[in-house]
């Protein structure tokens, strides 16, 4: 009896020991607002995942910025010019810019931001964000020193930035977190560990408050912010909750004021309980299926490629599969995107007769029929809806034109991994999503060489007028010559672009200030509460 | 015992490295690395990230220098979670868990043992048969569907309790998660210690003590209850496993930041040092549990004696 007892005690003392340091709810007023992960840093060089960005945007703040309807505005900066040939910006800091901790934020803070994230040592993941600044390729790669980075600070309000070539979506890169300056003292003090609770000194709307590793980052305003007189909302709580339907729970209980997405299963539901609440907006994302073009059967064979997409019924997939409001793809970069058209697919125009029409003759063209079926796979990694979207292209392939179609399914990483060494893929499923407003965030992509091209694509004709979009300093004439490069990669058929991808949140009538935009970027400080009634 | 003890403990270390060279051996083996993403780096940048972490050199290199790290305490650098430490993750994940397992199983042994003694008591009634019944669908019920039903029952429609976890203090946010993981346990526990109560309670050491004029409560307390703790007490070895991986999903479904919730994040992530180190980590503890459920039982059972 004796010994249970002490058994008894000893649990009780563990809960007791186990009961300390509790997370604040933070005072009354705050924003509580769903993340869809933990981020793995808030170190703004280090990050990866959007998430860490979104966090990292309360925080920290770049040169330039965004309304909550996605125009680009002045941020740090106040304004800026281009030269003539587009090689060289020059931004002009705002007077008084202050870092968190009340220091004097100078052009310098930018200039050192800008080395560290292209320094090999830092082993940032998007030290290609600033590939297009002088000697930033030789940096990465070791050759050159950082100190040879084609940005300086002729005073302490100026920040220059040289260019190697035309770059008209520099602006907008000078948006993304891993462009924002660094308080050189806190890294030195810190090393690679200053982004924590305690130690970051942030030069945006917020500071970092508390954070529990997947749990809750807790942010409080910034009193030394230039713009903090505007800034609505004391503090917000990210609230890190992997799964949708327990991001649902927390915001039907009132726990949450904005949730990060919402389930894909319960969106009519919602949309009936919900109506206003729920914000559904295009979002620069495509899904698509590629083909490996490495192997047979699709090497080499523009004909079979044609015949797959052809009988793809994409409005089916996005009304009836996905039913979120999400727009078909018959190009590859979606509408929305600055100064850019997209090309659309030759067939878009045909009716669905006529494109399985032609399908089928594309098909026999390529050598298959009901004697001969083509035998694929198709590779999607584990998910619900990516299943459902597989499960209906297999069922079109089929009746269409008698392709047996094998799904496979793996874990992201393992499809990722398979995928890079194109080696057994013969159909896969992916997306891409855009880091700035541009349509070279996607084009980019399938050029030759491109670390994300999936499908191996290569194209002279495609390469060569990237090339040229890329040296021209005329927008319009650039702007031709992208188009022009999507047309001929389309015709090539290297993917299948499936639909393009929303943004949706819950969002309560409590909130104002919140806008739609195809970066889903929703900046804390843009957000206030209504006044009570 | 302290000889035994010792001796033990001593056991303990190849299974211990055992455990890790195949855990290690493992997530090594496990297609896709840290750092992939659709977003794939370029090679160059690729190259400075592999060799920051020493990804780039032959595996029994990195084996040695993960061995040479655990000896002198070091879990290693996380993959993921830039700047952190294996060992201060886990050392902030773990109150969590500790805190969440400890009160389930605190409360699964109150219940458990009391709603069996009883229904032990009253075999038969009403009583007996609704103890038994709940103990049946306690332990059939999944976790993962108990616990989105309470959420949607306690939380959403009546609002008594939080939905979840982060922002909410008090010991509110504690009843929903714990009651969760508890009540398989509650289940099981009341189910040995009805059996064993019965059985016990028909021996003849029972009928003597009722003979000399003691009262049912007197019985139980001082003559039943021991000997009838033994099977329990048995069982806590599996029971602390099962809350153990019972937390890993009520983690998940209420966003609690403990080891759990660690390790399925680690493990999707392809963060090999913080998956072997959770590994590492719940491998000697339960090692160690294994040992205090042993001597336990040698305290509370006279017939047991080691050497």
């Amino acid at each position: 009896m004796k010994t249970l007892r002490a058994l008894g005690l000893l649990i009780a003392l563990a809960v007791g020991a186990a009961c300390g340091g509790e997370d604040p709810a933070g005072p009354p007023g705050t924003l509580q607002r769903g993340l869809s992960s933990d981020p793995e840093t808030l170190d703004q060089h280090k990050a990866r995942s959007i998430q860490a960005a979104d966090v990292i945007r309360d925080l920290g703040e770049g040169l330039v910025g965004y309304s909550a309807t996605g125009e680009l505005i002045p941020a740090a900066a106040e304004r800026w010019e281009v030269s003539k040939e587009g090689l060289k910006y020059t931004f002009y800091l705002r007077e008084g810019l202050r870092w968190s901790n009340g220091e004097a934020l100078t052009a310098d803070h930018f200039v050192a931001g800008m080395r560290r994230l292209v320094d090999p040592s830092t082993a940032a993941f998007y030290a290609a964000m600033l590939a297009d600044l002088e000697n930033a390729a030789g940096i990465t790669s070791g050759d050159i020193p950082v100190s040879m980075l084609g940005v300086e600070a002729p005073d302490d309000r100026t920040v220059v930035l040289r260019l190697v070539q035309q770059t008209p979506y520099l602006v907008s890169l000078l948006t993304h977190p891993s462009t924002f300056p660094i308080h050189p003292e806190t890294l030195a003090e810190h090393g690679d560990g200053f982004a924590r609770p305690g130690k970051l000194v942030s030069n945006g709307a917020y500071t970092l408050d508390a954070w529990v590793p997947g749990s809750a980052i807790s942010l409080k305003r910034n009193e030394h912010y230039w713009n903090n007189a505007a800034t609505a909302i004391d503090a917000v709580n990210y609230h890190v909750m992997v799964q949708d339907n327990s991001e649902l729970n927390r915001y039907r209980a009132g726990e949450l004021h904005v949730t990060s997405t919402v389930p894909p299963d319960s969106f009519a539901q919602i949309r009936k309980d919900y109506g206003e609440q729920l914000r559904v907006a295009p979002y620069l994302g495509v899904v698509y299926f590629g083909y490996n073009l490495t192997k047979p059967p699709f090497k080499d064979n523009a004909a079979l490629r044609q015949a797959l997409s052809m009988a793809v019924d994409r409005e089916q997939i996005a009304l009836r599969v996905t039913g979120r409001g999400e727009a078909p793809a018959y190009s590859w970069v979606p509408q929305g995107v600055n100064n850019y058209e997209p090309p659309l697919s030759g067939f878009a125009a045909l009716g669905k007769e006529e494109r399985e029409q032609v399908a089928r003759r594309l098909y026999k063209e390529a050598g298959y029929g009901p004697d001969k079926p083509l035998r694929i796979e198709l590779r999607y990694n584990t998910n619900d809806t990516n299943r459902k979207i597989a499960v209906a292209v297999q069922s079109m392939w089929r009746e269409i034109l008698g392709v047996e179609a094998t799904l496979v399914n793996e874990e992201f990483q393992v499809l990722l991994a398979n995928m890079k060494d194109a080696e057994i893929t013969q159909v896969f499923r992916s997306s891409w999503t855009g880091d700035y407003n541009d349509a070279h965030t996607f084009l980019s992509v399938l050029q030759s060489g491109s670390a994300a091209n999936m499908p191996r694509y290569t194209s002279e004709e495609f390469d060569s007028l990237m090339a040229l979009a890329a040296r021209q300093v005329d927008l319009e004439q650039r702007k031709l010559y992208l188009e022009e490069a999507e047309r001929v990669m389309l015709a090539d058929y290297p993917v299948i672009p499936l639909y393009f991808f929303v943004s949706k949140h819950l969002v309560s009538p409590q909130i104002e200030g919140w806008g739609d935009n195809v970066l889903d970027y929703h900046y804390s400080q843009q957000l206030s509460f209504k006044a009570a009634q | 015992m302290l000889r035994y003890t010792l001796l033990r403990i001593l056991g303990a270390i190849p299974t211990l490295l055992l455990v890790i060279a195949l855990a290690f051996l493992m997530v090594h083996a496990a297609p896709g690395g840290p750092f992939d993403d659709e977003r794939v780096l370029p090679a160059d940048i690729e190259a400075n990230i592999q060799a920051h972490y020493h990804l780039d050199e032959p595996l029994p290199q990195q084996f040695l220098r993960y061995l040479s790290g655990l000896l002198r305490g070091d879990l290693g650098p996380s993959y993921r979670y830039h700047g952190r430490s294996v060992g201060s993750l886990i050392g902030e994940a773990f109150p969590y868990s500790l805190q969440l397992g400890a009160m389930a199983m605190a409360l699964a042994l109150v219940i458990g043992i009391g709603a069996g003694t009883a229904a032990a008591l009253r075999q038969g009634t009403v009583f007996d048969k609704v103890v038994m019944g709940f103990a049946m669908t306690g332990i059939s019920i999944p976790v993962f569907v108990i616990a989105p039903a309470l959420v949607l029952l306690l939380a959403v429609k009546l609002q008594w309790l939080p939905a979840g976890w982060s922002g909410v203090t008090g010991m509110s946010r504690y009843v929903l998660p714990v009651t969760t993981l508890a009540l398989p346990q509650i289940a099981y526990i009341a189910r040995l210690t009805r059996a064993s109560m019965m059985d016990v309670l028909s021996r003849d050491f029972i009928r003597t003590a009722y003979a000399q004029g003691l009262g049912t409560a007197t019985v139980v307390r001082v003559h039943a209850m021991k000997p009838a703790m033994l099977p329990v007490l048995s069982y806590m070895g599996p029971a602390i496993a099962a809350i153990l991986t019972g937390s890993v999903v009520v983690e998940q479904i209420f966003a609690i930041p403990g080891l759990g919730e660690s390790f399925v994040r680690g493990a999707l992530n392809r963060d090999y040092t913080l998956v072997l180190g959770i590994v590492v980590f719940y491998a000697s503890l339960i090692v160690f549990l294994n040992l205090l459920v042993d001597i336990l039982y040698g305290a509370i059972d006279p017939r047991v004696r080691y050497r």
